[in-house]
């Protein structure tokens, strides 16, 4: 059921809802009146917009022709606030990039949410007006949505899955398999900062540390980098397993394999440094604000020289090539110059981290 | 980043590789052991084996805690998890080692068992701390390195009262390791290993210093040199190596100066010795029963070994047949010469220890190091055509 919906309004509850020190209960769930109150006073209020005023149980809109993509993300974040975002924005952002990473221009997104009783109302307002803020910056609007509750113990706060929709523009073929040996590999900054950042403020293992969740929308960025370059063959960012499980996932995809050089990929040297001493390979440490490009070398100068002009793409830099290789391996040039592997990941190296 | 990219530096790499070309004797072989994961880590992650002339190999060592604890232990540490009243805390390496009848604690803990990955022992006190109404076990793995802060965990656990803590001991001991080796009849009758010299432990080194090397060096005749985990102080104790194996020489030397001393850090070794004391015996995944080779809980401590307060019996469970683990962590074999490595066996699952620590050389080989594997045969093949 969509509770996003009703026409009640603020008017209409006797006591307003207490954000200051309330709670989820099983009751915020059950399509009540305390439902309809939650939705009104927090929901519809902050993520406010025309198509979820209509006030039904779904959102309708005209499309423009042509090739649509839809994609879904799930969001468990732990802790659910961390430097540079919280779950919410990060739940804006993750639908807004899978959408854009095949070269779509965003348009609408759904929110779900699982809400645990016990959850500080004021914690989920926060959530939602981050979520809010994200949207309107990033200009994709919260349709539609619902919220279910569970029991004490049964889930971690809250979880929020999003679906985004968006168009593809005309001329436009990005898709992970299109990679072709002789393309150049691009990345759009930083690797690791969210992985670390999240990982700074988990128990048991906070250390002081200024970095920040790189949490952002990408949609502008790949905008521009269409702008400039418009046969981009791939697109994808490389959020959970890091930037080298994502080279893994394309390198399969097109049946091809990669060169990377270790000291082309920008790290920050605070990322570096707690890697180092967590032990942990920033390859497969989560972003969620980056992007991998591979596009034919011919263009990548005028492509990397796009994406350093956008705010997002400053760091960006060509770290590698795709190859031929029956394999599908990804190989490094190490930066002290010997030759080594960069596999999928095995097991899981940070849990729960978007 | 300071005080590390120092220490990975290419044009000192390159240096150093053409000292080794120039004077490593080209009709001779120099097959050096490094003792610890953490070397073989580094040999893979930066591809240092690349650097060296082809004369110049590193034979992979038993050095990982992960890879040499026997599968009855964990079958016990498993057991331990099980008990309704117990929280295990692990280091995080754990969680995957294949137990018997493919078992393991990530298993384990799916299943129910209250399983907690920890950071350091002291997580492992906090935890205990806050719920007294359960039996906190740490399970306690490593050589020389880790064992300092299992004693002051131990010593804290008894100052505080701490009664529902308590600690299940594997820590073992390098030099007995390296010893045994050398006397194994594969090293010593049948020639089938040869090690000319060894890359020693560093971090260990950093807690028991170099002396503990110098009777082996002199009884066995092989040159010993201790070196830092990153990839300039492996070329350069390689550097260190074939100069002494050059001048006949066998000598315990110190590559990682910064750091070790030939006395060691004495408050630790004093700490581990009020709290824990030598087996007469443990059993090493591929190496057996070693003597004086690994540490338990004294009596006067006794209160917080999980081993008495659970009673645990010992259980001598084999390793899954095929796998080639002991004869790895022996050097006697390649992982490649194991068939079940890359079928069955890869670090999604892991038939054998090896596979899954990052220090194992299986998952060193498969994870950084398959494409020669993949390189070498289609040579073979344009070779054949």
């Amino acid at each position: 059921m969509n509770v996003m919906d009703g026409n009640m309004t603020d008017g209409r509850f006797a006591l307003k809802l207490d954000t200051r020190r309330g709670a989820v209960d099983m009751s915020h769930g059950s399509g009540g009146r305390a439902t309809a109150q939650l939705v009104a006073e927090l929901f519809r209020r902050h993520l406010d917009n025309a198509l979820l005023a209509q006030g039904n149980d779904q959102a309708a809109f005209q499309v423009p022709a042509g090739r649509m993509v839809m994609a879904t993300d799930g969001h468990v974040v732990s802790p659910l606030f961390f430097p540079g975002g919280d779950i919410g924005s990060l739940a804006v952002h993750g639908s807004i990039n899978d959408v854009a990473m095949s070269g779509a221009r965003p348009l609408y997104l759904s929110a779900g949410f699982i809400l645990e009783e016990g959850f500080p109302l004021g914690d989920l307002e926060r959530i939602v007006v981050s979520m809010a803020e994200a949207a309107r910056r990033a200009g994709v609007p919260v349709v539609a949505g619902d919220t279910k509750v569970v029991e004490s113990g049964k889930g971690d706060g809250v979880f929020i899955t999003t679906t985004g929709l968006g168009i593809v523009p005309e001329g436009v073929e990005i898709s992970g398999g299109l990679a072709r040996p002789g393309d150049a590999i691009l990345v759009s900054g930083s690797i690791g900062d969210h992985g670390i950042a999240i990982l700074s403020k988990r128990e048991n293992l906070e250390f002081e540390t200024e970095i920040r969740s790189d949490s952002a929308a990408l949609h502008g960025l790949v905008e521009a980098m269409l702008e400039t370059v418009s046969e981009i063959h791939c697109l994808r960012d490389p959020t959970r397993g890091g930037l080298g499980t994502t080279l893994n996932e394309l390198a399969q995809q097109s049946g091809v394999g990669m060169r990377i050089m270790e000291e082309a990929i920008p790290i920050k040297p605070d990322v570096a440094a707690a890697c180092e001493l967590l032990g942990i390979d920033p390859l497969y440490v989560a972003n969620e604000g980056k992007l991998v490009a591979i596009c034919p070398a011919g263009v990548a100068q005028d492509l990397l020289a796009a994406m350093r002009r956008h705010p997002l793409g400053a760091e960006a830099a060509i770290i590698g090539e795709v190859v031929a290789d029956e394999h599908g391996f990804v190989q490094m040039e190490t930066g002290f110059g010997g030759q080594r592997m960069v596999d999928w990941p095995a097991g899981e190296q940070l849990p729960r981290i978007c | 980043m300071k005080y590390v990219d120092e220490f990975r530096r290419r044009d000192l790499a390159q240096g150093l590789a053409r000292r080794i070309r120039a004077e490593a004797e080209p009709g001779r072989r120099y097959n050096l052991m490094e003792f610890c994961g953490g070397h073989t880590h580094a040999i893979f992650r930066y591809g240092v084996q690349d650097l060296m002339p082809d004369n110049v190999r590193f034979v992979h060592g038993p050095g990982c805690p992960v890879c040499v604890l026997p599968i009855g232990r964990i079958d016990n540490a498993i057991e331990l998890a099980e008990r309704h009243e117990v929280i295990l805390c692990t280091y995080g390496d754990m969680m995957r080692v294949p137990a018997s009848k493919r078992h393991s604690l990530i298993k384990a803990k799916a299943s129910g068992a209250d399983i907690r990955m920890v950071y350091s022992t002291q997580d492992a006190l906090a935890i205990a701390r806050k719920a007294p109404d359960r039996q906190v076990v740490f399970f306690a793995i490593g050589f020389e390195t880790t064992t300092p802060p299992t004693a002051v965990a131990i010593k804290q656990a008894k100052g505080e009262g701490l009664e529902n803590f308590s600690v299940f001991c594997n820590h073992v001991l390098t030099p007995a390791a390296i010893q045994h080796i050398l006397e194994s009849p594969e090293v010593r009758d049948t020639g089938k290993v040869s090690i000319d010299g060894f890359l020693g432990p560093s971090h260990v080194s950093s807690v028991i210093g170099s002396r503990p090397y110098e009777a082996c060096a002199e009884t066995f005749r092989r040159p010993v040199v201790i070196a830092g985990f990153e990839p300039l102080d492996v070329m350069q104790a390689a550097l260190m190596l074939i100069r002494q194996l050059n001048e006949g020489r066998h000598e315990v030397e110190n590559q990682y100066r910064r750091v070790v001393t030939r006395e060691g850090n004495l408050k630790a070794q004093a700490l581990v010795s009020e709290v824990l004391e030598r087996r007469r015996s443990f059993e090493w995944r591929g190496l057996g029963r070693v003597p004086n080779s690994a540490l338990k809980i004294k009596r006067s401590y006794a209160a917080f070994d999980a081993e008495a307060r659970f009673e645990i019996t010992p259980s001598d469970r084999q390793d899954v047949k095929g796998c080639q683990c002991p004869a790895i962590l022996r050097g006697v074999k390649k992982p490649t010469d194991c068939k079940l490595f890359g079928t069955v066996c890869t670090p999604e699952n892991p038939m054998g220890s090896c596979m899954v620590s990052s220090e194992g050389s299986c998952a060193a080989y498969w994870a950084y190091g398959r494409f020669r594997q993949a390189d070498g045969a289609a040579a073979r093949r344009e070779a054949a055509a």
